[in-house]
């Protein structure tokens, strides 16, 4: 018997007697003689508790975590601190172990905590209308694609090469499937530079800050997409949208995320939670859950799943979306993060970002063969150009223990050796300094070594 | 959970201004001026207006939440379809740790094998599990899993030079499945189900034409039902040059019983938050794998998660992401899939071996049948006669047709008023072409003692309907809130708290 049954041999018997079969072999008639497995499948025997956890941790211990090195790697999820509360709320049974509210007289706190989070949601992103949760955050881009294809019955998209390239690399996956084009709009000096936009233009696809670490001037790229039918996306990175203008106030119609960096861990890049925010325009045809407020028989107020006549389990081919289990339980972190910075808190987090990143490029861009990408606004994470080749000069710094951030070359062939660099609130000025000394050795060596080689 | 548990307030209602959770690590670089580093036009006026709340006050207020909730460690949850079995304890401390918590998904492979070593191991084990050689982890949940499975198949008959339009779906298939075939830009066929529960072969015969991409089939099917010709509809299928995609939402009914590869599938998926143990957090995270035959494997999502075999002599092995798949369908999603996810099932695999997963789903089919044969015996099938009366797998459907008719009272009633008696109720409704409809599913996890506490629990509100049924019609009367008005909600569209 496993340890997760408790069907006795005694069990086992009078069970089979009230069915009336004489083996539990019987139960299974109806598969086919030939199909049935005549082994046992390849995979070892069980284990005790102790012994999975050893093997569990023998693993962990075989990863170098953001714990084991000075890291300053971002390009998408970064390491901001997970305060204690959250797992300590996440982690109640009561939250860990049921499913989808079918039932809301029993799941009122979920629902509660979905229609919290999806004020939380809008206030952010400054739009009306924000759904319950998505996957995470580049299939919410190839969401809001297929959102903004039904809305007009355009055939392609634009697609800033500002958009992580996950994000790109998504929505062309899901567009191939739903038939749409995706052309690329390049960047210039780090921000996004439009082609002319024409009739057959469903959505402009941007993000803010874009993977280059740029604020994008998100109203100038929203007014083009306007003037020309289009809609715009924007993928936002929550928490500079303390400080920076919310996407609904710029013109933008969808405003999807990585909601990662809302008091989810790194978990080698999931479970999180993708939003996905909207105008009332568009209400009808966001996908997945949304929570609204009503009533009960009594008068009293509760919460249920509504407008669900746009989901899978009622319209079938007729949907917005196949979306079915998301990521309640992240987008509960999500809610209970925000919850704990407040409005203030969220703001004063920013700001202290804004500040460490602005020290951190200063010193950076000062090394010898060290120069800034772009000279754009940013608030968490900013790209160098080395003048040396940045995956030899990663590695050096590998072998200090710290990890001085993504290396562009693997996406953007036009910055071969640039180097994205992020900042939370969890890396000191010390920290900085330590990156500064190490990364300008590093280059140093580099240059060292490559003048060696020219002699 | 008590009806008592507190008010109704939301969080942004207990906000007072001044109040704090958070407090910033000190400001240690010299302090620029705001407009200096980002120009006011980029800046917003007001901050969110998210709540002003202290940390004892969150605390209490989710814990008060959380006594809204009922939740599966607290009771029976027979929720057909959706798997609500036991979560071991133990995957919330190993997925915990720091290794694998902290660790950042764009680490060098070299320095996270621990964690491509798991994500290899799982593949294997699913590989193992599904009879098919190839598995990718990247797809989110269930119905991710779907729309990779549809889009591969749609690519391996364009790399053939084939333009398939058509999918085939049963009438008794989840609504995912014909969702999914719409946004993989294909049509939906439906295919009938015959009087005893199975795909109706005539039918699928005359519809399994040369534009059709696959047949996406559920078995043992959403009626519970194993298909007894699943030979025959694999010979249909593929005689069409169709591929055969299997959903394992019911996966857990045969796992090293029999293999979908063995049944001719192409492509499979899991949901690891249903077989596989992954806390359904109140409707994710989840994680939908799937593992497909030799043939379809150059599509697969990219990256794969691939070992390379030692180099020399004394040297291990190690593990990489390849990126080098020129007939990828590309990503479906960022990074590597839900590694979190990853680590709970893996633990579940190895803590119960290839014997314990085997009895999993024997104890899963025994408790679904015995609970059926436990129904009948309390009188409860007069009223709520199984759809098909015959051996069912890990799941099975009474239709409450009967008793609406006799009793007064329709399967809402009879779920609302389980909710009285500490039990969520089955799956309501579904499947759509069931009258009135309960689909049951108890899962290996539970004991005898619950099934009869369930068996006449049913035959308990059963009676009571035929002396009052307005006592079911009115239920729930012990929960937080009663009977909500969803048509309401609707109307009034309050999606967000107003401040």
């Amino acid at each position: 018997m496993t340890r997760y049954t408790s069907a006795t041999d005694a069990d086992r018997q009078a069970m089979l007697e009230t069915i009336g079969v004489g083996s539990i072999e019987e139960l299974f008639a109806d598969i086919p003689a030939r199909l049935r497995l005549d082994r046992l499948p390849e995979l070892g025997g069980g284990l005790s508790e102790q012994e999975v956890y050893e093997e569990l941790r023998s693993l962990a211990a075989r990863n170098v975590s953001t714990q084991d090195e000075l890291s300053f790697l971002g390009a998408g999820m970064y390491d901001h601190y997970v305060p204690a509360l959250i797992d300590s709320i996440i982690l109640r049974s009561e939250f860990l172990t049921p499913y989808t509210p079918y039932q809301p007289e029993i799941s009122q706190g979920g629902l509660q905590a979905m229609f919290e989070y999806q004020t939380a949601i809008s206030e952010l992103t400054g739009l009306p209308i924000s759904n319950a949760s998505v996957y995470e955050g580049p299939s919410a881009v190839g969401a809001a694609g297929y959102v903004a294809k039904h809305v007009n019955l355009r055939r392609r998209f634009v697609v800033s090469r500002g958009v992580h390239p996950h994000s790109r690399e998504t929505l062309q996956t899901l567009a191939r499937g739903y038939g749409m084009e995706v052309e690329q709009a390049p960047l210039c000096d780090g921000l996004t530079e439009l082609p002319h936009l024409d009739g057959d233009v469903s959505a402009i696809v941007v993000q803010q800050p874009n993977f280059l670490g740029a604020v994008e001037d998100l109203p100038r790229l929203a007014r083009a997409a306007r003037e020309a039918g289009a809609l715009t996306i924007c993928a936002c990175d929550p928490l500079p949208l303390a400080l920076l203008k919310a996407p609904g106030e710029c013109g933008v119609d969808i405003a999807v995320g990585e909601g990662q960096t809302l008091g989810n861990r790194l978990d080698f890049g999931g479970p999180s939670f993708g939003f996905f925010a909207t105008t009332e325009a568009l209400m009808r045809r966001i996908p997945g859950r949304i929570a609204g407020e009503t009533r009960d028989v009594d008068g009293k107020r509760g919460f249920v799943l509504t407008l669900q006549t746009r989901e899978q389990h009622i319209r079938r081919e007729k949907a917005t979306s196949n979306i079915c289990t998301a990521q309640a339980l992240n987008a509960l972190a999500g809610v209970i993060y925000l919850s704990w910075l407040g409005r203030r808190g969220i703001v004063e987090l920013a700001e202290l970002m804004l500040q460490r990143t602005a020290y951190a490029r200063e010193r950076l861009q000062a090394l010898e063969g060290v120069e800034a990408l772009h000279h754009r606004a940013v608030v968490r994470e900013f790209a160098l150009a080395l003048e040396v080749p940045v995956e030899r000069v990663r590695a050096r710094c590998l072998e200090q223990g710290v990890n001085p951030g993504y290396p562009l070359g693997r996406d953007y062939p036009e910055h071969q050796d640039g180097l994205l660099v992020a900042i939370t609130e969890q890396r000191t000025r010390a920290e900085i300094d330590r990156l500064a000394e190490v990364l300008g050795a590093a280059v140093a060596a580099e240059r060292c070594a490559a003048k060696e080689v020219g002699a | 959970m008590s009806a008592a548990a507190g008010d109704q307030l939301t969080i942004y209602e207990r906000s007072q201004a001044g109040r704090r959770a958070f407090v910033a690590p000190a400001l240690d670089v010299p302090e620029r001026e705001l407009d200096e580093l980002l120009a006011p036009e980029l800046r917003r006026a007001t901050p969110p207006r998210l709540p002003e709340v202290s940390e004892p006050e969150i605390v209490r207020h989710y814990n008060r939440l959380s006594k809204r909730n009922f939740d599966l460690d607290t009771g029976f949850y027979p929720l057909g379809s959706c798997t609500m079995k036991h979560n071991p304890k133990l995957h919330e401390r190993v997925a915990a740790l720091p290794g694998h918590a902290k660790l950042h998904p764009l680490q060098e492979p070299r320095q996270a094998q621990g964690a491509l070593e798991l994500m290899w191991r799982l593949q294997r084990a699913l590989a193992e599990i599904a009879g098919l050689p190839h598995v990718s982890l990247q797809p989110s949940a269930g119905s991710h899993g779907e729309l990779a499975g549809v889009l591969l198949s749609r690519a391996y008959h364009e790399d053939r030079g084939q333009r398939r339009t058509k999918v085939l779906t049963p009438d008794t298939a989840h609504g995912t499945n014909p969702a999914t075939v719409t946004m993989a830009g294909l049509q939906v066929v439906k295919v009938g189900t015959d009087a005893h529960g199975n795909v109706d072969l005539e039918d699928l015969r005359a519809k399994a034409s040369e534009d059709v991409a696959c047949l996406m089939l559920t078995n043992p099917s959403t009626l519970g039902l194993f298909e007894p010709g699943i030979e025959e509809i694999e010979r249909i299928v593929h005689g069409a040059g169709a591929t055969l995609y299997y959903d394992g939402a019911n996966l857990n009914a045969i796992m090293g019983i029999c293999r979908p590869g063995d049944m001719g599938f192409d492509i499979v998926h899991f949901n690891l938050h249903k077989s596989f143990t992954q806390p359904h957090g109140g409707g994710g995270p989840g994680a939908g794998p799937i593992a497909v035959a030799e043939r379809i494997e150059p599509f697969l999502p990219r990256p794969q998660v691939v070992m390379r075999e030692p180099a020399g002599n004394g040297s291990q092995p190690h593990y990489d992401l390849d990126f080098d798949r020129p007939k990828s369908i590309g990503r479906l999603r960022g990074f590597q899939g839900n590694y979190g996810v990853f680590v709970r099932s893996y633990a579940y695999i190895r803590s119960l071996g290839a014997a314990g997963l085997r009895e999993v789903s024997e104890i899963a089919v025994l408790n679904a049948n015995y609970l059926l044969a436990r129904l009948r015996l309390e009188g409860v099938l007069e009223y709520l006669p199984a759809a098909y009366d015959r051996i069912c797998m890990h799941e099975f459907v009474l239709s409450g047709a009967p008793m609406k008719r006799e009793l007064k009272i329709k399967t809402l009633d009879l779920a609302k008023r389980l909710l009285d008696h500490g039990v969520h109720p089955p799956t309501v409704y579904f499947p759509l072409i069931v009258e009135e409809a309960l689909l049951i599913e108890p899962t290996e996890t539970e004991t005898k003692e619950t099934l009869d506490q369930f068996a006449q629990t049913v035959a308990e509100i059963l009676r009571e309907a035929r002396e009052d049924p307005e006592i079911a019609r009115n239920a729930p009367y012990t929960t937080p809130v009663r009977r909500l008005d969803e048509a309401g909600a609707a109307r009034r569209r309050v999606l967000r708290q107003a401040i």
